[in-house]
């Protein structure tokens, strides 16, 4: 007989984002709609047509108190960032960290933080350029570590002693989505007791700069930083690059009862899949079918029927592709636009942080789970007219929701990957 | 430079990579790096360019290699300064 699948529980959360760091104050943040995106004077320099972005603030005064200093000499920002909401989570779920130098390896943890583009800041600003002077000599040893493409998972499992899976997934802007998806099927298949599952990316002109030469970013509103993400917008001009990580600790509920941790949330189901570049689907764009099988897919394994849906956090990122992703959602949910759940958008405040955008969004809708409430979705009160039909669904404010049960996070990316994610009240 | 003044740089430049940071209160020129400072191996190639950059020196990989203590390093800095 094969053995019963665990359940999974949220026990710990770390966010770095451009609105906020931490849980509690990321948590505030959301509620308050205030926005972490900025005018950047180095974007402009560059010749970007878009100006604004979000990068977290304030990291390099506090990281000090998480890395030592040989380690941080030896990461980018998208390890710094990875790290620092890594032991945040580890630290919420109330786990005493394995102190460097100690023998302890904690083998039923580990870790899958992905990341979409990772390292090039170390690429662009310190290996080619010393490679191409002649000067392969003066790279030091820290190179391989930063570029390689698992060196954020790779030091969290060195912060901590983790001893199980760790690894560094990549599926673009599913990237953070998929992470927690595929920890969430390790521990319910019995492999892990516990895993740290999200997504990180480093804030790097040169990530940005193919978006830009895309003509995808916003270029529009480099004078009103705070109006640029306009997810289902009529005036949406293109996504907002941001950055950032998300860290959920996922958990069997058997390990989170024993210690008698806080749960936030319980994982009820998760799916990942392509559209195979088909039926309208393309390396840049979703096919629709794929967007809603995977909807469906993790919905069938939660177990719960779509009506019990209370919010969704989507992946709308305000480009063209928003109200295709509604009309998605509202066919494979089976509802129609007056019976749909309150549809919004993180990235409308901080932006599309592209491989962490998953993960720091996941542990929005966790934070809102727990806490019950659904942040206002910015910038979108002239409605793209496609989705007038949807309008009562999507809140402009902070709408509290003490009573929300379920709540559905999806992401989508590039190579028409798709991820669903079912967070649920325990007990719910 | 004295030797002493060549010590204490050299000190304060593989303080960042001690892993052992008690054996700072007893380092001295025979303090081995990587078996009592517990420097991470992959990390001496960083000493040494900052012992170069420091320094205002080259160091032969010939000569990074036979750098095993503190003094191994002060000797090599001193010989070359005369």
């Amino acid at each position: 007989m094969a053995p019963r699948e665990a359940r999974v529980v949220v026990t710990g959360l770390g966010v770095v984002a451009p609105n906020a760091h931490g849980a509690i104050p990321f948590a505030s943040a959301l509620r308050e709609g205030k926005s972490g995106i900025r005018f950047h004077p180095h974007l402009e320099a560059s010749g970007f047509g878009c100006q604004v972005g979000g990068i977290p603030e304030g990291i390099e005064a506090i990281e000090a108190r998480y890395l030592g200093e040989e380690e941080r000499r030896a990461m980018n920002r998208n390890m710094v960032f990875a790290a620092i909401a890594a032991l945040d989570a580890w630290d919420d779920a109330g786990l005493a960290r394995s102190p460097g130098g100690s023998d302890d390896v904690d083998w039923g943890a580990g870790a899958i933080i992905g990341t979409g583009i990772g390292g090039i800041d170390t690429v662009a600003e310190k290996l080619a350029p010393k490679v191409d002077a002649g000067k392969v000599g003066r790279l030091g040893s820290t190179m391989v570590e930063q570029i390689m493409s698992s060196g954020n998972s790779a030091r969290v499992a060195g912060l901590l002693g983790l001893g199980n899976q760790v690894t560094t997934n990549s599926s673009a802007c599913n990237t953070g989505t998929e992470a927690v998806v595929d920890a969430f099927l390790r521990i319910r298949e019995g492999r892990a007791e516990r895993m740290l599952a999200g997504g990180s990316e480093g804030p790097s002109k040169y990530t940005w700069a193919g978006f830009d030469a895309m003509k995808v970013l916003q270029r529009r509103a480099n004078d009103r930083p705070a109006e640029a993400s306009r997810p289902m917008s009529a005036s949406a001009g293109g996504f907002v690059p941001g950055s950032g990580a998300g860290i959920l600790l996922l958990e069997s509920l058997a390990s989170a009862e024993r210690r008698g941790a806080r749960v936030y949330a319980e994982v009820l189901g998760g799916y990942v899949n392509c559209g195979g570049h088909r039926m309208g689907g393309s390396m840049t764009a979703p096919n629709p079918h794929g967007v809603r099988r995977a909807i469906q897919g993790a919905l069938s394994m939660a177990g719960v029927p779509a009506q019990s849906i209370g919010a969704i956090n989507g992946h709308l990122t305000a480009t063209f592709a928003d109200p295709h992703e509604v009309a998605s959602w509202s066919a494979a949910l089976g509802l129609p636009p007056s019976r749909m759940p309150l549809l919004h958008s993180t990235k409308s405040l901080i932006g599309h942080a592209l491989g962490a955008a998953g993960g720091i969004e996941c542990v929005a809708s966790v934070l809102e789970l727990f806490h019950g409430f659904v942040h206002g979705s910015a910038n979108c009160e002239d409605l793209h007219p496609e989705l007038t039909a949807y309008a009562a669904s999507i809140p402009h404010r902070t709408v509290e929701r003490p009573d929300l049960r379920v709540l559905a996070k999806a992401s989508f990316g590039f190579g028409d990957v798709n991820g669903c994610v079912i967070f649920g009240k325990l007990g719910g | 430079m004295m030797q002493e003044q060549v010590f204490q740089k050299v000190v304060s430049i593989i303080t960042p990579f001690v892993k052992a940071p008690e054996a700072l209160a007893t380092i001295g020129m025979e303090s081995s790096l990587v078996k009592d400072l517990k420097v991470n191996s992959a990390r001496l190639v960083d000493v040494v360019l900052e012992i170069e950059d420091t320094f205002g020196m080259a160091i032969a990989d010939a000569d990074a290699d036979r750098v095993k203590t503190v003094g191994d390093a002060v000797r090599l800095i001193q010989a070359a300064q005369k």
